[in-house]
């Protein structure tokens, strides 16, 4: 992306460019994604990056798989979704913790910090449950400022110590849906 | 629904006449029957078996053809496994990806778990599902002389190619390859990198 794209996208409390630079310093070099309001800078990002293959999804779930044959052609993948999309991945988990596939997911909350839509509390709260459960080790993170140190932990628990690690990005971070939008 | 056509090829013969010309291509093979098929025909460096993760056959098979563009990939799988990953055939759509041909051993059964009817038994059409997708290069294979051009599409066609081969539903014999997931992923990527 060009760099004075990236400067007038970079503010204070814009971790989203700080987690692409994350993703970048890890060479990572396929990004899949079921889409949510809270990633939508990092998805653009990521798209306007011709480095970066970016993997739009029908369900997250292919996501896993994705991956997983991105990292046997040796190239590393994040995978990005909300909460509610962790529900779809848990089968296919099994796959990449069997092989020991390092997999990157960044999750964007929702049925948490103050929501609205009774429809997506339980899935919200079941969120990192499943996720330990089905093997992941969870970094859960709540303030802006440590969004990026959070996923570059990640990254290298990830690709350096072969695991599968999910980066919860709490609802208090990403923003309150505004029901009247 | 098309009209029934009767079903005569042998799926072992299919996967065997498949592999004979694989040259350097990458192989992903989908849970249960299509696995034991390719062990059949002899394991290889160039296989990655796929155990588990039903309906993550292809989309493997899109991860490690975008990661290696310079390599033919090619995913084996079956009709069940597929059907459980469809919305695949969009993303893989949407991809493009040159390099990449995707079979369907297609018995119409759920063969791993008693042989019951899948949906394409009663007139689902995958390749038409393909199509419908985006994937322009797809074929529905009955006989040996649709085989012969169906493989000459999934090696040197512009990929996606996405073939649909029917098959007979006869239980086989199973020939298990090994089974361990890390020993898999690492012979598979000592022998497309070079290193672990």
């Amino acid at each position: 992306m060009a760099r004075a794209a990236t400067k007038k996208l970079k503010k204070k409390t814009d971790w989203p460019v700080d987690v692409f630079r994350v993703l970048k310093d890890a060479d990572v070099r396929q990004v899949a994604y079921v889409p949510d309001a809270g990633h939508t800078e990092l998805i653009n990002l990521c798209i306007a990056d011709n480095a970066v293959r970016s993997v739009p999804l029908t369900a997250e779930q292919e996501g896993v798989a994705v991956l997983t044959g991105a990292w046997l052609g040796g190239e590393a993948g994040a995978l990005l979704m909300q909460s509610s999309g962790v529900g779809n991945v848990i089968n296919m988990l099994g796959m990449a913790n069997e092989c020991r596939i390092p997999l990157l997911i960044l999750v964007t909350m929702r049925g948490d910090w103050g929501e609205f839509n009774p429809w997506q509390v339980p899935m919200g709260q079941a969120t990192e449950k499943a996720l330990v459960a089905a093997g992941v080790i969870v970094h859960r993170v709540d303030d802006t400022d440590r969004i990026a140190e959070t996923v570059e932990s990640a990254a290298r628990l990830a690709f350096d110590a072969g695991r599968m690690v999910a980066v919860l990005i709490g609802q208090r971070v990403v923003g309150v849906k505004d029901w009247t939008k | 629904m098309p009209a029934k056509t009767k079903i005569t090829l042998d799926r072992r013969k299919v996967v065997a006449r498949i592999l004979r010309d694989r040259g350097d291509a990458l192989l992903v093979t989908g849970l249960g029957a299509p696995t034991w098929d390719a062990a059949a025909v002899g394991d290889h460096a160039n296989n990655f078996y796929l155990w588990g993760g039903m309906g993550g056959a292809m989309m493997t098979g899109l991860g490690l053809a975008l990661a290696q563009p310079g390599r033919r990939v090619l995913v084996i799988t079956g009709d069940g496994e597929m059907l459980m990953g469809l919305g695949g055939l969009a993303t893989v759509a949407v991809q493009k990806p040159a390099n990449l041909g995707i079979c369907i051993m297609d018995n119409q059964r759920y063969g791993e778990t008693g042989m019951q009817d899948t949906h394409t038994e009663f007139g689902v059409d995958l390749p038409a599902m393909g199509r419908g997708a985006g994937i322009a290069e797809t074929a529905m294979v009955y006989t040996s002389k649709e085989l012969d051009g169906a493989i000459a599409q999934l090696y040197d066609a512009r990929g996606p190619v996405f073939v649909n081969v029917k098959v007979v539903p006869k239980v086989q014999p199973m020939i298990l390859p090994f089974r361990d997931g890390p020993s898999i992923k690492h012979r598979f990527r000592d022998a497309v990198l070079g290193e672990t």
